[in-house]
């Protein structure tokens, strides 16, 4: 490449393209999924080898967690739908139309975590914390590191979206926090059924 | 098109997968119920919550429409390095009682 081209273009000019056609912001959030799911796996292998080779483990899960969960999942994978539109709206250049749609799924993230919490106090009423053995330890750490998920994706989607409608971000932040948020709804559609549906009081 | 028509848009075309989420997730405490194996349901529910996170991945996280370097470049690495920890773990649940199982 010649000096005049790289003077014309800049020095982007001299930097090939990404072969997988996305941005580098992109491509960056899906090796952090990935990294991300590594870290749940360990977690949920570590729980289910303890779980099965475990004689007389701990169902405390009654009608009224089942129904809790429900809502919780029904709530998360609504967020993942409105996070879509949102992604959608600031592509499509309706910045307003993708607040809304933004501010909807922190407010579904908020209640998720208000479930959650409820649940969590509940058990802690029937003397199940996280020092009370080795069903305790698992389900708090599992559900404590998605919750963490949860609550850092409503703050930082809070973040993007503000830096977004004053024009400071792109609509590629937002489908890039996208991406995040469909992982944290993701990684719930495996600890509901390992960590609570195998733990239904029968 | 306009951008308020394009945003329902989404919403719609994405609509079938999201209620096929909530369906598959009903089904897994329908049978969670019904299944008192429990070694047996943790195989179905996995199956299951597997079929679920393709259908996340492919359609909410547009995995599908992406490239398919960018498919072959995560996916495969991701599932040999959960498998291989699957393997080490098995190992370290010996830990639990400080011998191999079974003795």
């Amino acid at each position: 490449m010649s000096e005049t081209e790289v003077a014309v273009h800049g020095q982007g000019a001299l930097m090939e393209g990404s072969p997988y056609a996305i941005p580098s912001r992109k491509f960056t959030m899906w090796l952090f999924i990935i990294s991300d799911a590594v870290t749940f796996g360990a977690f949920l292998f570590a729980y289910g080898y303890i779980r099965v080779a475990t004689p007389n483990w701990v169902r405390p899960f009654e009608t009224g967690s089942v129904i809790n969960v429900i809502l919780m999942t029904v709530v998360l994978i609504t967020s993942s739908l409105t996070m879509l539109g949102a992604g959608d709206a600031s592509k499509a250049g309706d910045k307003a139309k993708a607040m809304r749609f933004l501010y909807s799924t922190m407010a579904l993230g908020a209640i998720f975590a208000l479930l959650h919490l409820r649940e969590w106090f509940e058990l802690f009423g029937r003397g199940i914390t996280i020092g009370s053995g080795l069903f305790g330890q698992t389900f708090f750490t599992i559900t404590g590191l998605h919750l963490l998920h949860v609550l850092s994706g409503v703050i930082a989607m809070l973040v993007v979206g503000t830096k977004y409608s004053s024009g400071r971000l792109t609509p590629s932040h937002v489908e890039t926090m996208g991406l995040y948020w469909h992982f944290v709804d993701l990684v719930w559609m495996f600890v509901v059924p390992l960590v609570y549906l195998t733990n239904i009081a029968h | 098109m306009s951008a308020a028509s394009a945003s329902g848009n989404v919403i719609r075309k994405y609509l079938p997968v999201y209620f096929l989420l909530i369906g598959i997730f009903l089904v897994e405490v329908l049978l969670s119920f019904r299944i008192s194996h429990t070694s047996t349901l943790v195989i179905v529910l996995l199956l299951m919550a597997i079929c679920s996170a393709v259908l996340g991945l492919m359609y909410f996280m547009h995995l599908g429409e992406e490239r398919r370097g960018l498919f072959l470049t995560l996916i495969p690495v991701t599932i040999f390095v959960l498998l291989m920890m699957n393997m080490w773990w098995s190992d370290s649940v010996r830990l639990l009682h400080m011998r191999p199982p079974g003795q």
